[in-house]
């Protein structure tokens, strides 16, 4: 078993590591392709630009050998612009996302009076619209922590796992088969994302 | 619905913990680990951490004390104090610090608070000014590493800190820093007007009601000092954070 926490210079690795620790897990930062490539498990963090996100996956030689590892079924949590990275694409950008989810990301769109400030920072809820082993008992507060200017839209409705309200309803959550995303970050989010890493963890 | 964020600002010197009284007269309130553990157990929004002597002597972040912070902090925390470069950013980053404050880097030049966005995000940078009032009663923009009044357009400086991919303006009103007096509520108002991005206001809270006025008055967030350190007509202190429910009811 080795957990896979995948650095490839996007930001904060530290706390997402902190978190796993915190609920009794043990995952290895890497930026090794053949350290990701025997993952049983990975989690795709990240905060910063989307196209940056791509190039340095594949500068590393990740962005394949997530995919490879995607097709053979390896369960993977992208967090934040790991969640954005999972996608075809964003408008943020112009390079290809590793595509494994059907969907793209757009900017928060508000009209000039609004009273909707860019990005959405802060603790917000979330309403887990699927069945799913992240969260698995919807029932009860979900709040977490968000900071991001982008938000997906999924091509097919199942894929949606939570929704959140900022401005108009946007997907906070989704997933398909072995590939989880999350646009807020768990290992921030108190004990509430203390839940959802140990969920993942425990797949 | 988001919710408005209540922050714990917290001051090192000496890396010991310190509250000020109109950005004076430092006084030890404590250990800084445990003040955080504590913030940590009350499941604080988010917490700020601002090294106040390391721009005056123009020392880096002491970063083994700022992860060790990080290692207990489960919601984010933004870290200010003595950084002057991105790489210094990029340490900060690695070590699990969500964002960072900058405010003597940023008034020498903007450029740092670009070179930090475009690589690591705008959300990852808050350019942090000091408000003070001069004599006349005009809001002037302080400098904290100098204590000095700046003759600048401040808010002009805030449109240009935006432009240059701020991702939070943090405003701190000099004078009401430390006194549990209310927040000034016009200098928030005037900084609301001009703010595109998320507004934390700090400086002068010293009740819950405080907390709703500076909402009102257009802040995105509100950081609070003395209000959660001090206990009493004495000051004795003591750590406290409203609970969860109690917020949401205050600023719904």
């Amino acid at each position: 078993m080795s957990i896979i926490i995948v650095d490839y210079g996007m930001g904060n690795i530290a706390s997402v590591g902190n978190m796993v620790r915190k609920v009794g897990g043990c995952a290895k930062v890497s930026g090794k392709r053949g350290e990701v490539m025997a993952a049983s498990k990975l989690i795709l963090p990240g905060v910063g630009a989307f196209d940056h996100g791509v190039n340095q996956l594949q500068a590393l030689g990740l962005f394949s050998a997530v995919q490879e590892i995607a097709a053979r079924g390896v369960s993977i949590l992208g967090i934040c612009l790991g969640m954005q990275l999972l996608s075809k694409r964003s408008e943020e950008g112009n390079l290809g996302g590793l595509a494994l989810i059907d969907a793209e990301f757009k900017r928060f769109l508000f009209d000039n009076k609004s009273s909707f400030r860019i990005p959405h920072v802060g603790w917000n809820h979330i309403t887990v619209v699927k069945k799913n082993p992240l969260i698995p008992n919807e029932e009860g507060e979900q709040r977490f922590y968000f900071t991001h200017s982008y938000h997906a839209v999924c091509r097919y409705e199942e894929d949606i796992l939570a929704k959140t309200e900022y401005g108009y309803p946007f997907t906070s959550a989704y997933c398909r088969d072995n590939i989880f995303g999350v646009q807020f970050h768990p290992e921030k989010s108190h004990r509430f994302g203390m839940a959802l890493i140990k969920n993942f963890l425990e797949l | 619905m988001l919710r408005h964020r209540v922050i714990p600002c917290l001051l090192l010197q000496d890396d010991g913990l310190v509250k000020t009284l109109r950005f004076e007269n430092p006084k030890y309130v404590g250990d800084p680990i445990n003040a955080i553990r504590i913030f940590n157990e009350k499941e604080v929004d988010e917490l700020l951490v601002l090294d106040i002597q390391a721009s005056k002597s123009k020392r880096e972040p002491n970063y083994d004390l700022i992860e060790e912070f990080a290692g207990e902090c489960f919601m984010p925390l933004a870290y200010g104090g003595g950084i002057a470069s991105v790489h210094q950013a990029r340490r900060l980053f690695s070590i699990g610090v969500e964002k960072v404050a900058i405010q003597t880097g940023a008034l020498a030049n903007l450029d740092l608070v670009n070179d930090i966005a475009v690589r690591y995000g705008n959300q990852s940078v808050v350019v942090a000014l000091d408000i003070k009032k001069n004599l006349l009663g005009r809001y002037k923009l302080y400098s904290s590493a100098t204590g000095k009044a700046l003759d600048r357009d401040w808010l002009e400086l805030i449109k240009l800190a935006i432009d240059a991919g701020a991702g939070e303006i943090l405003i701190n009103a000099v004078d009401r820093d430390g006194t549990l007096s209310g927040m000034d509520l016009s200098l928030i108002e005037n900084v609301a007007s001009v703010c595109s991005i998320p507004l934390i206001a700090a400086g002068g809270v010293g009740s819950l009601a405080d907390i709703k006025a500076a909402v009102k008055a257009g802040a995105s967030a509100v950081a609070c000092g003395a209000f959660f350190v001090y206990q009493g007509p004495h000051r004795a202190v003591l750590i406290t954070y409203p609970k969860y429910d109690e917020l949401t009811a205050l600023l719904r």
